[in-house]
């Protein structure tokens, strides 16, 4: 099995979409000339022509409102928004707009729209640039909202996102596109609402979705040397919320702790927190955690910032403290 | 004015229509039967049934939330569009859309839309669409003069003259948004379409008034798009004379201001140089005022008769609303 890194994953799976549908096009913001923000658009303009290789002004709520007008009229797009930071200014369109045409329309129209964007703290960028608000997203019927850790999910979940004909959003952390994963060559897809066990283990359940998921792979490697088995299960989608999954593993394991970027207030593991304790209640050992991002807007200062990230010591640090294991 | 017979009938017939059938929603509102919000078109009629005249069946139209007009201008049966401000399931969208968000795609009416502004780049989706398919067809955004103080009308009109794309930019100036004069919302005066020059788009304005004179600039714009690509901004400078929900008590105008434009009612005038010039006869404006009474009578019982929408539609198009139950 071949072997790329998340960036690579993404762009083939973009390039495919590209190749196989002339409905599908690609807008955002410095996507051609300057070959991406974040590379993942790398020859596309040569190779696919200024026509659907859209450079954009800066101009986010009018990119995503033209994203769902084309979809109106019968297109695929593919809206790049340089950073989920940068959303806030579209946010009308996706959750007024993007969201709620179906239903408002009983059906007559569908949006069938992905926006990709890149997402997550770390890179000491400063307050406005590293924040993980795909959390925010995640709140709103008729929005599907996909976070891959790893690039075989990447590829798998980009294909059945730009398949979907509903809007979906699909945020790529900035530090996981150099990892690297085995991606096979045969044709797969990764179904958007379904979770995947990273890691099978008998003694805690760790939930976590993107960058996180590796943090909880530390974590769990830690816990290990201890004698402890955890089991890390990816979310992958954050909405819908593959439930199942994540009750069936508490099930087994009775203790559960999700890790997130996000700030814990209001977090996604808030949800899923409580999703544990309605459904799996009476098989817990103890509380269900929490580890989140520090309430604080992100530091610039890298020792500040990795102060207020979660990391794998914080998480051995917060199961200690809550399981005294 | 170049009218024939037909034409001049069908026109007075259908504003007369639009007339008629906000008088009655008013009362149905009164009544009860009708909630929420509901922003009737009285004093604007000319302005959607002189532009739907200029237009081709395949043209994109998107709206504002005072619909009612562009929808039943644009030939959707008053029925289903009463039906649907009753919230009934024979409604346009089954009852859950309401009297802000008509649709009917069959007919290119690709929504009235409730965030003031917030449609604009969508229209600029729709035109893109329409390009990028090679198709000559145009889209068509009716706005008021609230919008053009928000950021996506500036990001619209930008977009769509940068890449030529056909989309007329319809703005309706009644002077009001809601409550607030244009003088005192729009740094550029009461005259906005000079903004255009602003985008390199050539723009024109019409008396908003005058049926003749909107459907003729509308003409004029259509075919200026059609023939030479690009967008055209059109302002029909014109006046509502209700309130700008039913619930308004109009604090903020002077009755006299009121009478002074009920003067130019755009129903009577045109009635009355139709008259002049032989184009309706007595017996045929008596015709149309019972063709439009009963038509308004039907739509009132169609509506009052339908069924309330069925328990379990509340969960129909929306993705994944069985996941949150």
């Amino acid at each position: 099995m071949p072997e790329m890194n998340l960036r690579d994953a993404v762009s083939m799976g973009l390039r495919e979409a590209l190749d196989a549908d002339d409905r599908v096009f690609i807008l955002g913001e410095d996507i051609g000339e300057f070959k991406g923000p974040y590379a993942v658009t790398n020859g596309f303009l040569e190779q696919y022509g200024a026509e659907r290789i859209i450079d954009s002004p800066i101009s986010e709520a009018a990119m995503v409102g033209a994203g769902i007008g084309s979809a109106l009229g019968g297109l695929r797009p593919i809206i790049e928004i340089m950073t989920i930071n940068f959303m806030l200014l579209a946010m009308d369109q996706v959750v007024n707009h993007a969201a709620k045409l179906r239903y408002m329309s009983n059906g007559q129209i569908k949006v069938p729209m992905v926006i990709r964007t890149v997402t997550g703290g770390g890179g000491q960028l400063g307050a406005t640039h590293s924040q993980s608000l795909e959390v925010w997203f995640a709140t709103v019927p008729g929005l599907t909202v996909v976070a891959p850790s790893d690039p075989y999910d990447a590829l798998g979940l980009i294909r059945s996102s730009i398949e979907d004909d509903d809007p979906v959003i699909f945020a790529e952390h900035a530090l996981l596109y150099r990892i690297k994963g085995e991606v096979p060559d045969r044709h797969y897809t990764v179904p958007l609402g379904m979770a995947k066990v990273k890691r099978h283990g008998t003694d805690i359940t760790l939930v976590a979705y993107s960058r996180m998921v590796h943090v909880a792979l530390e974590a769990a490697e830690v816990l290990a040397e201890r004698g402890v088995d955890a089991e890390v299960v990816d979310l992958r989608t954050l909405r819908p919320l593959d439930k199942e999954t994540v009750v069936d593993s508490v099930r087994r394991t009775g203790k559960a702790v999700v890790v997130e970027e996000f700030w814990r207030t209001g977090g996604l593991a808030a949800e899923v927190a409580s999703t544990i304790q309605e459904e799996a209640f009476d098989y817990l050992d103890g509380p269900v955690g929490r580890v989140g991002g520090v309430e604080v807007p992100a530091p610039y200062n890298g020792t500040l910032e990795a102060a207020a990230l979660p990391n794998a010591a914080r998480v051995v640090k917060y199961i200690e403290d809550l399981y005294g294991i | 004015m170049d009218l024939d017979y037909a034409q001049a009938s069908a026109f007075y017939e259908q504003m007369l229509l639009i007339r008629r059938f906000e008088e009655q929603s008013g009362r149905l509102y009164m009544a009860g039967k009708i909630r929420g919000f509901l922003h009737l078109y009285i004093g604007q009629e000319a302005v959607a049934v002189g532009a739907m005249s200029a237009l081709r069946s395949d043209d994109y139209i998107i709206t504002h939330y005072r619909d009612h007009g562009h929808a039943l201008a644009r030939g959707m049966d008053p029925n289903i569009v009463m039906a649907e401000l009753l919230g009934k399931a024979t409604g346009s969208s089954g009852g859950k859309g309401g009297s802000m968000h008509l649709f009917d795609v069959s007919r290119g009416l690709m929504g009235g839309h409730a965030i003031v502004g917030a449609h604009l780049p969508i229209a600029v989706g729709l035109a893109l669409s329409a390009k990028y398919k090679g198709e000559d067809r145009i889209a068509v955004c009716f706005f008021g003069d609230g919008a053009v103080n928000q950021g996506e009308f500036h990001e619209a009109l930008n977009m769509a003259s940068l890449w030529e794309l056909p989309v007329l930019f319809f703005l309706e100036n009644n002077l009001y948004g809601m409550g607030t004069h244009v003088e005192k919302a729009h740094a550029g005066g009461r005259d906005i379409f000079h903004g255009a020059d602003a985008y390199r788009m050539p723009a024109l304005q019409v008396d908003g008034m005058d049926i003749v004179d909107v459907r003729e600039g509308t003409m004029r714009a259509v075919e200026r798009i059609r023939s030479q690509g690009g967008p055209v901004l059109l302002e029909a400078m014109t006046y509502r004379f209700v309130g700008h929900s039913v619930q308004d008590p109009e604090a903020y105008r002077d009755s006299a201001e009121v009478d002074e434009y009920r003067e130019r009612d755009p129903l009577v005038t045109f009635k009355d140089r139709c008259m002049k010039q032989g184009l309706i006869s007595e017996d045929e404006a008596a015709r149309i005022e019972d063709s439009v009474n009963d038509a308004v009578a039907e739509a009132t019982r169609f509506a009052e008769e339908s069924q309330e929408p069925s328990p379990e539609s509340l969960y129909d198009n929306v993705i994944d609303a069985s996941s949150t139950e």
